[in-house]
């Protein structure tokens, strides 16, 4: 057992050598960035991807410039604009808020609204309809067709 | 009263098929480039037949000319290279070429095989300055005026009927400037 205790500080010696032992991609957190970024770009040529999930030969092309512009020191914002001055928006999926894109933002929203309109004025209409109060001879007549007595004119 | 009741849906819904069928015919491909009303972006590279000659945009300040990219793996380039030719034998506007992302001794080969319609063709192995110019989908052509600002870009093939009715209006337009 002693010797066991006697051992012990060499395993975390070891496990503190592991720590210091160089990562084996590249630069993972670079890497991680890059892919983060990626994910959030539209690959030009198959438009339905992302840079991140393309294996288009364009979509490497550009993941290694971002790479590049990321290992200079380029913050993600710059990265994107750089992308955006040569390719438009169009490689954003979250296109921003400009006059070109009030619609795309807000049309669903719209749409949403003129249902609810539809659909209030459907339902105060028919309230309208069932509120109709029956009138004394309406009640009059309601009960002589129902006592039998007049039935339906013949 | 069922005339009235029935025409709204049914205008609603002709409205949708008319706005979904006008989506079916835009072509999603082709994005409006960012690029045009501003300086073609600077490039200097090594030209495709004379290695050792470099070539960039600001060798053709003051004129009106085309930049055609091009691949000899690209096969809507095939289709497009007999209406480059054309226009090259008419001697409307200077037309240079981007062999985009090719071997060298591939695109020398098209270019013996098919016709050389291009006062020269540059050399972008990486492809680098394809992404500046926003390329990704070959051929691609822009027309860049006098002062170095790019007019106008086609994304795929230029057809007889776009030269005519887009390109040399815009050309005759530029020369005059």
């Amino acid at each position: 057992m002693l010797r066991f205790l006697a051992l012990l500080p060499l395993l975390f010696a070891a496990s503190v050598a592991s720590k210091e032992a160089p990562p084996a991609a590249a630069d993972p957190v670079l890497e991680k960035r890059v892919m983060a970024l990626a994910e959030e770009l539209r690959c030009l040529v198959c438009q339905n991807q992302t840079l991140a999930d393309s294996n288009a030969p364009l979509a490497e092309d550009l993941r290694n410039q971002l790479r590049e512009k990321m290992r200079e020191g380029r913050s993600d914002a710059e990265v994107v604009d750089f992308l955006v001055a040569r390719y438009g928006d169009f490689v954003l999926y979250r296109p921003p808020l400009k006059a070109t894109t009030v619609l795309l933002w807000f049309g669903p929203l719209l749409l949403v609204a003129a249902g609810f309109a539809v659909l209030l004025r459907r339902l105060l209409r028919r309230r309208s309809i069932e509120v109709a109060e029956m009138t004394a001879a309406d009640r009059k007549r309601a009960a002589e067709l129902l006592a039998g007595t007049q039935g339906e004119r013949r | 009263m069922t005339m009235t009741r029935f025409a709204i849906p049914i205008a609603i819904f002709v409205a949708l098929v008319a706005l979904l069928g006008i989506g079916l015919k835009l072509d999603p491909r082709e994005v409006p480039s960012p690029l045009i009303g501003k300086p073609a972006p600077h490039f200097e590279l090594p030209q495709l037949r004379e290695t050792t000659r470099t070539f960039t945009e600001r060798d053709m300040r003051g004129k009106v000319w085309m930049l055609n990219v091009w691949a000899s793996w690209c096969v809507s380039c095939r289709e497009e290279h007999p209406v480059l030719l054309d226009l090259a034998a008419s001697g409307a506007v200077p037309i240079y070429g981007l062999n985009y992302k090719d071997k060298r001794e591939d695109g020398l080969a098209w270019l013996k095989g098919m016709g050389d319609p291009y006062k020269l063709s540059i050399y972008d192995f990486d492809g680098r300055v394809g992404i500046d110019y926003g390329v990704y989908g070959v051929p691609e052509t822009y027309v860049i005026d006098k002062a170095g600002v790019i007019r106008y870009k086609r994304i795929g093939p230029l057809t007889p009927q776009i030269v005519k009715e887009k390109v040399l209006p815009l050309v005759r337009e530029l020369e005059r400037a």
